[in-house]
């Protein structure tokens, strides 16, 4: 197994307040909220943390991209992915990743996505995702066009890493007579290109592809989702004529290690309470706006009422019931996390180890007693037939 | 007079349902955002005395949304084709809201079927400054809040629930009216400097206490075409035809009658 530590930098120091007197904390929570100072600390302890992952022998560490929102202060991963470049030096850097639609020119993404490939030889591991539907409303995107900008996006992107140039691309959306990428990606044929997701079949589909067969994240969803949308990709791949490997497929979780059950989680519940509750809250109108998903899927998601990650309970015993969290003393997690590889097979675990409003130095507790006691009894699992794969 | 029966007609290969009734002077009325599903009361009283047409746009109620549904000018087009296919002459169009803006992007293509234009509360044009609200971010209930002006009407709106079968209409007219005015949001920056083009006589109706689109755009538009005439209706909202549908009848048909 390869373990990342994925980093969402919430704006930890948000009024809970808030939570009562806005119906969001996306799109159109006042930024007065926002205290310069406060991010400065915020941005710096984050980066810190991230750091201190690739010294306590992480496989890599990740960031992403989330646009007016105290949700995540990485409007721009790309920033962070920059810096994070020269103060580390083992760790893959994973971008989970750049919402490609939300650029005006997504030659910019190729461009800065081999720069950092370049600087860090090889380090790059490049995530593309659409952005989620309350960015379309921050941005004024027409979300109809998403999915169709997505993909012609990433086929731009992918040719101008891969094609000696100059070559020409003629698309609806963009249309550029000379690709010609100064610099050209490090990794040949180019930088590992995941595909983060809540879940959609659409997306499943296109990542599995032949073609593609680009790495599969589930993102923080219940651990019966998680299992349901790796063997779906298995099950895709297999209709496509062959074998998914396990590095095709990943899960990022929040999780929190304590010195024992009851302290972790005596510890960890106002923080991912306070995720749940604070950070991800928005209206149906923003996290769904029309176009974003298909009509037949809005269909389905109307029908469930809401989207499961949203409308679930919001204490922390649900969630770690439902196997979206995990925490305990080392034991418990490394047996959670180890049953659950058991079941899913995936070689990429991207663990939470800050969340909510989860404060430095008990983070930096938690990525300790992660690196030092549950890591290296995760690491060994799978790689065998990793291996022969 | 019940209410009439659909009917279908090919327009660029797609599926274009509408109802016509009554006779007189063809009125072809163009819906906005919400569709024309329902046949609403306003429609059957301007089905008297004239020769009424309702289309359904492309991708909205009962019509089949078209893979070139892109952008507003497709509606234009649409329009065109529309009226050519049915060989309607000396149209009045009366456009609300999404659908006059549909009319002026036809009229300033050339629409010489046309014969007078009234446009009600009608998007398509931003007057700078002028605040708008934001109907793709407003859920069911403040959606009727806003664009009501008679707060009862509006809780009285919000009550009613939805069958399945308009559930699934609003959804879809969500996604077809997202397609054409999400982005630029409820105008074409373009449509302004060829606005001098529309030379049939014009009226504009607006409900004075109209929040998505306050008067000030019908301001501007009044500016932008020659001769038009901006009426105001007070204490309405965005849906004349609905809150103050004595009045905006009498105006519309008023004005059919002069030209």
């Amino acid at each position: 197994m390869r373990i990342f530590f994925f980093h969402l930098m919430p704006y930890a120091a948000l009024d809970p307040a808030t939570e009562t007197e806005h119906d969001s904390a996306w799109v159109t929570l006042p930024n007065r909220h926002f205290d310069p100072a406060t991010g400065a600390d915020l941005y710096n302890a984050y980066m810190d943390e991230l750091e201190a992952a690739d010294a306590l022998g992480f496989d890599g560490i990740g960031v992403n991209e989330h646009h007016q929102t105290a949700y995540g202060l990485m409007p721009s991963p790309i920033v962070i992915a920059s810096a994070l470049a020269r103060r580390t030096r083992n760790a893959k850097i994973a971008i989970l990743g750049s919402a490609l639609p939300l650029r005006n020119h997504p030659l910019t993404l190729a461009e800065e996505h081999a720069m950092i490939d370049v600087i860090t030889r090889g380090r790059l591991i490049s995530g593309f995702v659409r952005g989620i539907g309350a960015e379309y409303h921050s941005f004024g995107r027409n979300p109809t066009e998403s999915h169709d900008r997505f993909h012609e996006a990433h086929d731009l992107i992918v040719q101008a890493w891969t094609q000696p140039g100059p070559t020409s691309f003629e698309g609806r959306y963009y249309d550029v007579r000379y690709v010609n990428l100064w610099p050209r990606p490090y990794q040949k044929p180019h930088p590992p290109i995941w595909i983060p997701s809540q879940g959609s079949r659409e997306t499943i589909d296109w990542a599995a592809h032949p073609d593609r067969r680009y790495t599969y994240l589930q993102t923080f969803s219940p651990a019966s989702a998680v299992a349901k949308y790796l063997a779906l990709y298995r099950e895709v791949a297999r209709g496509y004529g062959y074998e998914a490997k396990d590095d095709q497929l990943g899960w990022a979780v929040p999780v929190y290690v304590g010195t024992d059950d009851e302290s972790a989680r005596r510890e960890a519940r106002p923080h991912i309470e306070a995720f749940r509750r604070r950070f991800l809250r928005m209206t149906n109108e923003m996290l769904l706006p029309p176009g974003y998903t298909s009509l037949a899927s809005m269909r389905g998601i109307f029908a469930a009422k809401r989207q499961s990650v949203l409308s679930d309970g919001n204490d922390m015993d649900g969630m770690i019931a439902a196997g979206m969290f995990i925490c305990g003393g080392s034991e418990t997690v490394a047996a959670a996390l180890a049953k659950h590889h058991e079941t899913m097979g995936f070689r990429q675990l991207l663990v939470m180890l800050q969340f909510g409003t989860l404060p430095h130095d008990m983070t930096m507790a938690n990525l300790e007693r992660f690196a030092r006691h549950v890591m290296p009894k995760l690491k060994p699992l799978g790689e065998t037939r990793a291996a022969a794969a | 007079m019940g209410v009439p029966e659909p009917a279908t007609v090919a327009i660029n290969g797609c599926e274009v349902a509408y109802r016509r009734t009554g006779a007189g002077p063809t009125l072809l009325y163009l819906h906005g955002a919400g569709g024309a599903f329902d046949w609403a009361p306003f429609m059957e009283r301007l089905a008297e005395g004239h020769d009424l047409v309702v289309p359904e746009h492309p991708g909205f109620g009962r019509s089949a949304t078209p893979e070139w549904l892109e952008s507003i000018e497709d509606l234009a087009y649409y329009v065109l084709e529309f009226a050519e296919a049915l060989d309607l002459r000396d149209v009045h169009v009366v456009g609300s809201s999404l659908g006059g803006w549909i009319a002026m992007e036809a009229a300033v293509r050339g629409f010489p079927r046309m014969r007078s234009l009234t446009l009600s509360c009608s998007a398509g044009v931003r007057a700078k400054g002028v605040p708008t609200g934001d109907p793709f971010l407003w859920n069911r209930a403040q959606q009727f809040r806003a664009v009501l002006h008679d707060q009862a009407l509006a809780e009285a709106a919000i009550a009613r629930e939805p069958t399945p079968e308009q559930a699934e209409i609003d959804l879809k007219n969500r996604y077809a009216f997202a397609r054409v005015a999400w982005e630029p949001r409820l105008h074409n920056p373009k449509l302004k400097k060829w606005l001098h083009r529309i030379r049939v006589p014009t009226q504009l109706l607006w409900g004075a206490e109209d929040r998505l689109l306050p008067p000030g755009h019908g301001e501007e538009i009044a500016r932008l075409i020659p001769g038009a005439v901006l009426r105001l209706i007070p204490d309405c909202g965005h849906l004349p035809q609905i809150e103050r549908m004595d009045a905006w009848v009498a105006a519309v048909a008023g004005f059919i009658a002069e030209h």
